[in-house]
């Protein structure tokens, strides 16, 4: 902090109190939430093949190029924060593998320089970028955005793989009336060999003794057995990865867990409505597996530039997310719920964050005037 | 035995003190020449009342208060006085200064008075007693300690605080005084208690510091005085007054108020002894203890010095440098601040004499602020650091006071956890300047 004021013989600074500083900086949250990222990315890569890679390199590639333009015109040097990669690298890992090679180019630098530059750059922007970018193109090239690539785990098996569950169940029209599940066994959708044997192997020796029956399809869609965006497919490493966000405090509890509840209970009491299931007939689990729900959750809504700034705040906010991503999923008509149900929330932020400033100590109440 | 801490806000730093908090108390040599400044507590600055060339007496008052707020300033060492010059001392403070070079006897060194009585001395004496010894709070406000004993008529004194949290890091003065003088510190506060009138007696202690507790609790076992030892979670910034007496009481100091406001009075170790030393022997305040310590310092150290010792002598007589310090900062490290002139004094307020390598300080550059709220987290009084910044960055000094900037204690929470490392506290801290009409720079 500060600037050195004069510098005397023995290399000594001036500066103002505190004197030492905390380990963390926004470089090394930045950079440690990208490399939370990479074996889940990783793990795209694995299943999708080297075309993967290619996207996620040039919405990388994209980003940085921007950042540095971008900061270049405004005579800084920020690639060093880590952002722009990171900005990048979410981008990429939101898009389908099979994109052509335009859209993630054109969704990171929409992100980078229309969402991020536009409002001064990294801490100015109230609009998550990367969501942004992803919905951008989504909107602008709807065509390109539903073709996806057969994971190579499934290759071998039989049946549709080439399309994710979500999208399978939602374009199985208005008569389907079963359990999302059900419609994706129906519409031939694969499932592996590992998924049976671990599903089997929870029926007898875990679930199976408190009375649970845990139906096949659900273990494929929590490693990421499934056709889909790159880095949406794997819950279980993006899982992991969010350890060492909590362990270094880079993200709270507080938005994954209001999100996840206002979801999960929207959805379990009013996600069988739709198939004429009645009420509390909704499949929680199969919600918050599909439709890139744990990378927005715990990666997106979490960015700390779009997020409010205290704990109560972000409560409303996570909890307001997972409700319009129940209410855009269920009756919308794009497949982006989690994303614009975060740019939705993330527009009023600043008012939650007016109204949930916390009481100041040795005053009665807080009063705010504008 | 309780562990408490106040309720929001605080951060857990490392506090770094096991280089210091076993390094007993030793004397530090007597200065050549000492710096003694005629602003050591808040509040108007002393009137010398010692000319260029005149001979001093050791523990002579060359400094008279003028004002309530002011407080005498004693000669630390016999000599003559070089001259009375202008000085800068850390935190931006500009004032006079009397320079005394070594001349004589001592006539208080290695001599012990002979102890008074002073249960039988009447309330006037003790005030008159601590006022013309020039006692002052060396914990924090240096606001002067008779001022500090006065509570307002309609609201008497129910819990008197002995604070010995010293929640600020590398700092372990109060601590080995706890440990090596727990009977000199408790006559101090019995003092304070005579003075104050508390219906509750309590003491304050950071729950590590085990042996200042087990010594604090013999003594006032042997003493049969009845105060109450408690034991306080570690967290920084447990020491501050509004957060002890939130932590102890349960009680808001109101905002703009002080302590006496909720019924509280706190008193730190330090001044606790002086008290003692200035009540019960008649010393005046001219030597105080100091953490000399940091990562580019040979070797760590509490020291007693006398006021007006220039710092680079203690950090000499310490080992010197170990290596290039980053940062020499006086006082803690996270509410003190640096100084590029090792002849700057040791004063009533030094609490320690830092020498931080750059590891310890940890530097990075400023970058922008990415609104994470870590900085509304850490404030012990619920401030929104990160908007107070803006609006005074923007130039909206009013409403930044309508959001609370005057409630910031400067306890540097904020600057701490800041990954971006916005310089919060100076820009809050320079606001301030300015709306009391300085220049803020």
């Amino acid at each position: 902090m500060g600037v050195p004021v004069s510098d005397t013989p023995l290399g000594m600074m001036a500066c103002d109190p505190p004197q030492y500083h905390d380990r963390s900086s926004t470089a090394r949250i930045m950079w440690a939430v990208t490399l939370c990222l990479v074996p889940a990315a990783g793990w795209g890569v694995y299943l999708y093949g080297s075309r993967a890679l290619l996207v996620l390199a040039a919405a990388v590639g994209s980003a940085v190029v921007c950042e540095a333009a971008a900061a270049r015109l405004a005579s800084r040097a920020t690639l060093r924060d880590g952002s722009a990669v990171l900005c990048g690298l979410l981008v990429g890992m939101s898009l389908s593998p099979a994109v052509p090679l335009f859209i993630p180019v054109v969704a990171s630098a929409f992100a980078i320089l229309v969402v991020k530059w536009s409002f001064g750059g990294l801490g100015g922007n109230w609009m998550n970028p990367a969501l942004a970018g992803r919905v951008f193109v989504a909107f602008s090239w709807p065509g390109f955005m539903a073709t996806w690539v057969t994971p190579r785990t499934l290759a071998g098996v039989d049946g549709l793989a080439a399309a994710t569950p979500l999208g399978v169940v939602q374009s199985a029209g208005p008569d389907r009336l079963a359990a999302p599940l059900t419609l994706l066994r129906e519409a031939g959708y694969p499932v592996s060999a590992i998924d049976g044997s671990v599903t089997s192997w929870l029926n007898v020796h875990v679930l199976g003794p408190i009375g649970v029956n845990l139906p096949s399809g659900y273990v494929d869609l929590f490693v990421g057995n499934v056709a889909g965006s790159i880095g949406e497919a794997s819950a279980l490493l993006l899982l992991l990865g969010t350890i060492v966000l909590f362990a270094r405090r880079i993200i709270t509890w507080h938005i994954p867990a209001a999100f996840f509840i206002g979801f999960a209970v929207c959805t379990s009491a009013f996600g069988g409505l739709e198939t004429e299931q009645g009420l509390f007939a909704g499949d929680v689990l199969f919600s918050v597996l599909t439709g890139g729900f744990v990378l927005a959750t715990f990666y997106m809504a979490t960015d700390p530039v779009t997020s409010p700034l205290t704990g109560a705040g972000m409560l409303i906010y996570g909890a307001g997310a997972g409700i319009l991503t129940f209410v855009l999923r269920a009756y919308g008509q794009f497949p982006e719920s989690v994303a614009l149900a975060i740019i939705l929330m993330n527009t009023v932020v600043p008012v939650i964050d007016r109204f949930c400033t916390p009481r100041r100590s040795g005053r009665r109440k807080t009063r705010h005037a504008s | 035995m309780r562990r408490l801490r106040f309720p929001r806000g605080g951060i857990d730093a490392p506090n770094r003190k096991r280089q210091t908090r076993r390094a007993s108390l030793w004397n530090a040599a007597i200065p050549r020449t000492s710096i003694v400044p005629l602003v050591q507590h808040a509040g108007e600055p002393a009137v010398a009342c010692v000319a260029q060339g005149d001979r001093v007496r050791e523990g002579m008052i060359v400094g008279r208060a003028s004002g309530e707020c002011s407080a005498n300033v004693h000669a630390p060492i016999p000599g003559i006085v070089r001259e009375i010059r202008r000085i800068d001392l850390p935190g931006g403070t500009i004032c006079s200064a009397v320079v005394v070079d070594m001349d004589g006897e001592f006539d208080l060194l290695g001599k012990r008075a002979t102890p008074q009585e002073w249960h039988s001395f009447d309330r006037e004496t003790i005030l008159g007693l601590i006022a013309e010894h020039g006692v002052v709070d060396m914990d924090g406000s240096r606001l002067p300690t008779p001022l500090g004993c006065a509570m307002p008529k309609h609201r008497p004194c129910e819990t008197l605080i002995l604070n010995g949290c010293e929640s600020e890091p590398y700092l372990s003065g109060d601590h080995r005084t706890m440990v090596e003088h727990a009977s000199s510190v408790l006559t101090g506060l019995e003092i304070v208690a005579r003075l104050v009138r508390p219906a509750k007696v309590v003491i304050a202690v950071e729950s590590y510091k085990q042996d200042a507790v087990s010594a604090l609790h013999a003594a006032v076992r042997s003493s049969r005085l009845g105060y109450q030892v408690v034991r306080l979670r570690v967290r920084y910034p447990q020491g501050d007054e509004r957060q002890l007496v939130r932590t102890i009481t349960g009680r808001e100091i109101p905002s703009g108020g002080r302590a006496s406001d909720v019924g509280c009075m706190t008193l730190g170790v330090t001044t606790a002894r002086a008290v003692h030393e200035a009540v019960v022997y008649g010393m005046p305040l001219i030597e105080r203890v100091v953490t000399v310590a940091g990562g580019a310092m040979a070797a760590a150290a509490n020291v007693k010095a006398r006021i007006g010792t220039p710092i680079g002598d203690v950090i000499e007589e310490c080992g010197g440098f170990n290596g290039t310090p980053m940062k020499v900062v006086v006082g803690g490290p996270m509410t003190g601040h640096t100084v590029i002139d090792l002849d700057t004094p040791i004063t009533k307020g030094t609490r320690g004499v830092l020498a931080l390598t750059a590891a310890e300080v940890r530097r990075a550059p400023t970058t922008a602020c990415i609104q994470c709220g870590r900085c509304v987290t850490a404030c012990p009084v619920d401030l929104n650091p990160t908007r107070l910044y803006k609006l005074i960055t923007h130039g909206d000094l009013p409403q930044a006071v309508c959001e609370g900037l005057l409630d910031c204690t400067e306890c540097g929470a904020c600057g701490y956890i800041c990954p971006s490392r916005i310089p919060l506290v100076r820009r809050m801290r320079r606001a301030r300047i300015r709306l009391d009409g300085g220049s803020g720079e």
